[in-house]
C-alpha cells in the first residue's frame, strides 16, 4: 500500500514536471496552454493526496476551467502563430543560470530548514468526518472574513479594469 | 511514506521552471502562463504544509491566491489585447515604450 502510494506520487510528479517543462519549451502558445492544463490536473491529484479535495475541485474549476479558457480564448482571438525567433543565446544561458541558482537555493532551504512537527488538530480523520468544504468555510467566514470581503472588492475592481482596458473607446 | 519534503522539492522545481520560462520566452501570453505556473508551485507548498501542520490557514491562503490569479488573468489579458491593437504584436521585445 505504501509502496503503491510512493509509486503513484513519483508517476504524477514526473508527469507534472514533464508538462511543466513543455509549457516553457513549446513553440506554439496553444501547446503551452494545453501542457499547463495538464500540470493543473496533476496538482489537483496532489491536493487530493494531501487530503484537500475541495481545493482540488476548485483547482480544476477555476484554473483548468476558467483561467485557461480565458487564456486560450485570447490566444485564438489574437491568432498567434509559433514564435519565429527565440531570444538571444546569452539571454537563454543567463536565464538557465539564474533558474538553476534559484533551484539550488530553494533545495538548500528545504534541506536545511526543518518543518516543525504537526501542531494543529486537523488530520485525515477530521477531514473525512467533518468534510473539507465545511472546514474551509468555517475558517474563511470566521478568521478570514475581512480578507474574504477584500477579495470580493478586488474581483469587482478587476472586472471594471478589464472592461475599461479592452474597450476601444471608453 | 511520502513526507512533506517531497512536495516541497517538487514545488521548488516547478517554481524554477516557471522562472526559467519567464526569462527565456518572448511571447507575453506564454510569460503569463509561466507566472501561473509559479503561483501554482507556491499553492502546492502551501497545501502540503497546511496538511502537514494540521491547520486550515494555508488552504484559505491558496483560495485567496486563486482569487488574485483570476483577477490578474482578466486584467492582464485585457492589457495584452489593448497592446495588440496598437502594435500588432505581443512580443515582449516590443514592450519598450518606457525603456530608457
Amino acid at each position: 500500500m505504501d509502496l503503491l502510494q510512493q509509486l503513484f506520487f513519483y508517476l504524477v510528479a514526473l508527469v507534472t514536471l514533464v508538462s511543466g517543462f513543455l509549457v516553457i519549451r513549446c513553440k506554439n502558445p496553444i501547446n503551452s496552454a494545453i501542457s499547463l492544463v495538464m500540470t493543473f490536473f496533476c496538482l489537483a491529484v496532489f491536493y487530493v493526496m494531501l487530503h484537500a479535495p475541495f481545493m482540488a475541485a476548485v483547482q480544476i474549476m477555476v484554473y483548468a476551467g476558467a483561467i485557461m479558457v480565458l487564456i486560450m480564448f485570447v490566444i485564438m482571438l489574437l491568432n498567434l502563430g509559433s514564435e519565429v525567433v527565440g531570444r538571444y543565446r546569452h539571454a537563454v544561458t543567463g536565464a538557465l543560470v539564474a533558474g538553476g541558482l534559484l533551484l539550488l537555493q530553494l533545495l538548500i532551504l528545504v534541506k536545511q530548514g526543518g518543518v516543525s512537527p504537526t501542531v494543529g488538530t486537523i488530520n485525515a480523520q477530521t477531514v473525512e468526518a467533518v468534510g473539507h468544504t465545511e472546514l474551509i468555510g468555517f475558517a474563511m467566514f470566521t478568521d478570514f472574513l475581512l480578507p474574504f470581503e477584500i477579495a470580493s472588492i478586488l474581483l469587482l475592481v478587476a472586472i471594471v479594469g478589464a472592461v475599461v482596458l479592452a474597450k476601444r473607446e471608453v | 511514506m511520502i513526507s512533506v519534503y517531497h512536495y516541497l522539492v517538487l514545488s521548488a522545481i516547478l517554481f524554477s521552471l516557471g522562472v526559467i520560462g519567464v526569462l527565456t520566452r518572448r511571447n507575453a501570453i506564454v510569460l503569463f502562463m509561466c507566472v501561473e505556473l509559479m503561483l501554482n508551485a507556491v499553492n502546492l507548498s502551501f497545501i502540503a504544509l497546511s496538511s502537514h501542520l494540521g491547520n486550515m490557514d494555508g488552504q484559505v491562503f491558496v483560495f485567496f491566491i486563486m482569487t488574485v490569479a483570476a483577477a490578474e488573468a482578466a486584467v492582464g489579458l485585457a492589457l495584452m489585447i489593448a497592446f495588440y491593437r496598437n502594435r500588432e504584436s505581443i512580443d515582449v521585445e516590443d514592450f519598450s515604450l518606457l525603456k530608457w
